[in-house]
């Protein structure tokens, strides 16, 4: 698979794996006439933090990087996860990064004017967690101020918080983008519409993707606090009651349904955490297909997908995204995978029920 | 429906928020019972606006495209969403005002910049958020402060003019594009105000005869309530 290295053509292939295992080749545009009417599409509007800050470690005096991961409780509006790098900035892997000066439970961190003190550290010398001094506006002030996005190696040009919103993006909550939302642009929402199919969304805190240490890569995703609106929650459930089927606008919207249901598929308007990982052994309760960005096994991202197909569809998959020279990472093509067992989509075009045109 | 009973509660950013028209609507939606926060370039006056009105306040300046970003994170992180977009801000354009001829490339886009850009590119930033309000029922409205100098042809106020003229035209369209989602454009004159910025235009005008802001920000405030529950019945320009 290719990296992909910028957003402008985000999107542009579209892999279907259908709930028979079938895989065809269609263009990003195309996704459209994946669902059908009846349908209900429910995207993550969590907007991006600038989670990525340049911090002075006191007690060193060391220049060391703060990687927000993730929210440290609900209830705790300046508390973190986070990671901390030493030496270097993005264009360095990951995995590849300094370890950070050895940090201590109330060590204290500066980014800018803004103090931080280290709470304690979580099994590992880069990941702690820590609470800013202030919090609401004059954090978010701060962030705006002294923060940018989390950058990625493979996208050499610096990415900007305009780059890392999808047009969905409502509030800062998540720490990376929710990137499968990309694909779903404001013109491809008034298609889904013309079509009958329901758009609604709820929000979901996003952690990192990776840390740079396979150990804790192993712990992702780290929890995950959502909400999910009434309406959201209404309208899944009257989506149910006609069959109609629920289609996640990424990952993150598969955890936060998934933890808001009841095992009859009844989904819980409100807040809550998602903890732990999707796995092929989590009983999917909601939803009925997938859109996702190109990942590999192992990944979290990836790993999920297990619940939605077996080892044999995933493999067929992966063989097929390598083949085909599909873009990996962020912002790169997507996958749509809908959960075996349900009966298997005919390619369908809602407007005029025509086969498209293949890619 | 009293003021109070639609505006208490909502979520309310108003650009140029800390002088004429701008001051005015951010103190009176928050006697209202409203969030606001106000964004304007001036950080003593932003300092000042904020701890007079409990209103949150972001520096930043609309006419630059790397501040829309930071100001729409500041604004739906401070108010943990977004029901209303004031698009108040506004570039005179050359001062002392000049005719089209004598005008410079700078300040004309200056004026663009300022009063046209920075609500496209800021709206745009913030339009998932105001998608979100009109899902959940809670709003999704934005304001685009207009003048009539949108609609007649005043010698000396070119830039100002044509900036205004788009503003008015792109709120059309946005209505139209963007209805299907819940979230309604109003255009408003708010009127000739006593205004800094209506001084440097005019500085031997007979202030008397000029509004004041205080009076204009009533009347936009009644123009939202009016729009607020039935928005997709008002017609896009309301007369100031």
């Amino acid at each position: 698979m290719i990296a992909a290295g910028a957003r402008s053509e985000a999107a542009a292939r579209l892999l279907v794996v259908g709930a028979d295992g079938r895989i065809r080749h269609r263009r990003g545009s195309d996704l459209v006439r994946q669902v059908r009417s009846g349908d209900l599409v429910v995207a993550n509007d969590a907007a991006t933090i600038p989670a990525s800050l340049a911090a002075r470690h006191v007690r060193s005096g060391c220049t060391v990087e703060i990687r927000l991961a993730a929210w440290a409780s609900p209830d705790d509006p300046a508390a973190f996860v986070a990671l901390v790098f030493g030496e270097g900035d993005h264009r360095t892997r990951t995995e590849d990064r300094a370890l950070p000066p050895p940090v201590r439970p109330n060590d204290v961190l500066t980014v800018g004017p803004l103090r931080a003190t280290v709470l304690d550290l979580l099994g590992s010398p880069r990941l702690i967690r820590l609470r800013f001094s202030v919090s609401g506006a004059a954090l978010w002030a701060a962030f705006a101020r002294h923060g940018r996005p989390i950058q990625y190696a493979h996208v050499p040009d610096p990415l900007g918080l305009g780059d890392v919103w999808t047009p969905l993006a409502a509030r800062p909550f998540a720490f990376e983008p929710p990137s499968a939302g990309f694909a779903l642009g404001w013109r491809a929402l008034s298609a889904l519409r013309a079509c009958g199919v329901g758009v609604a969304t709820l929000t979901h805190a996003a952690g990192v993707s990776s840390t740079g240490d396979p150990d804790l890569d192993r712990r992702l995703p780290l929890d995950e606090p959502y909400v999910i609106p009434s309406q959201t929650a209404a309208a899944i459930a009257a989506v149910r009651s006609r069959g109609g089927r629920v289609v996640a606008i990424g990952t993150t919207v598969v955890r936060a349904l998934e933890a808001a249901s009841t095992g009859d598929g009844v989904v819980s308007a409100g807040a809550g955490v998602a903890t732990g990982r999707v796995t092929a052994a989590t009983a999917i309760n909601v939803v009925d297909a997938v859109l996702t960005g190109v990942h590999q096994p192992g990944e979290s991202h990836f790993e999920l997908l297990r619940a939605f197909a077996d080892a044999t569809v995933l493999q067929h998959m992966s063989t097929a995204l390598e083949a085909g020279g599909y873009r990996s990472h962020e912002f790169g093509d997507v996958v749509l995978i809908e959960r075996q067992g349900r009966c298997a989509p005919a390619d369908h075009d809602a407007t005029t029920g025509r086969e498209p045109v293949p890619a | 429906m009293s003021h109070t009973d639609t505006i208490g509660g909502a979520r309310i950013a108003v650009t140029g928020g800390t002088a004429g028209l701008g001051r005015a609507l951010v103190g009176q939606f928050k006697e209202a019972g409203a969030s606001v926060a106000l964004v304007a370039r001036t950080a003593t006056e932003v300092e000042r606006v904020a701890k007079e009105t409990g209103a949150v306040g972001i520096v930043a300046d609309v006419g630059r495209a790397d501040d829309v970003h930071p100001i729409a994170l500041q604004v739906t992180g401070g108010l943990g969403g977004l029901d209303v977009l004031i698009n108040n801000a506004s570039d005179l354009g050359p001062v002392p005002l000049a005719p089209l001829a004598d005008t410079t490339d700078a300040a004309f886009e200056a004026a663009l910049a300022v009063s046209l850009l920075g609500p496209f590119r800021l709206t745009k930033a913030l339009l998932g958020a105001l998608a979100g309000s009109a899902r959940e029922g809670r709003g999704g409205l934005v304001i685009n402060i207009s003048s009539d100098a949108a609609t007649s042809a005043y010698a000396g106020w070119g830039a100002y003019s044509a900036s205004k003229a788009a503003l008015r035209h792109m709120s059309a369209i946005w209505d139209e594009e963007m209805s299907e989602s819940g979230v309604r454009f109003l255009s408003i004159d708010p009127g000739d105000m006593d205004t800094a910025l209506h001084a440097a235009a005019l500085p031997d005008a007979d202030r008397t005869a000029l509004r004041h802001p205080a009076e204009a920000a009533r009347e936009v405030i009644a123009a939202i309530v009016d729009a607020w529950p039935r928005a997709a019945t008002v017609p896009v320009e309301v007369d100031g």
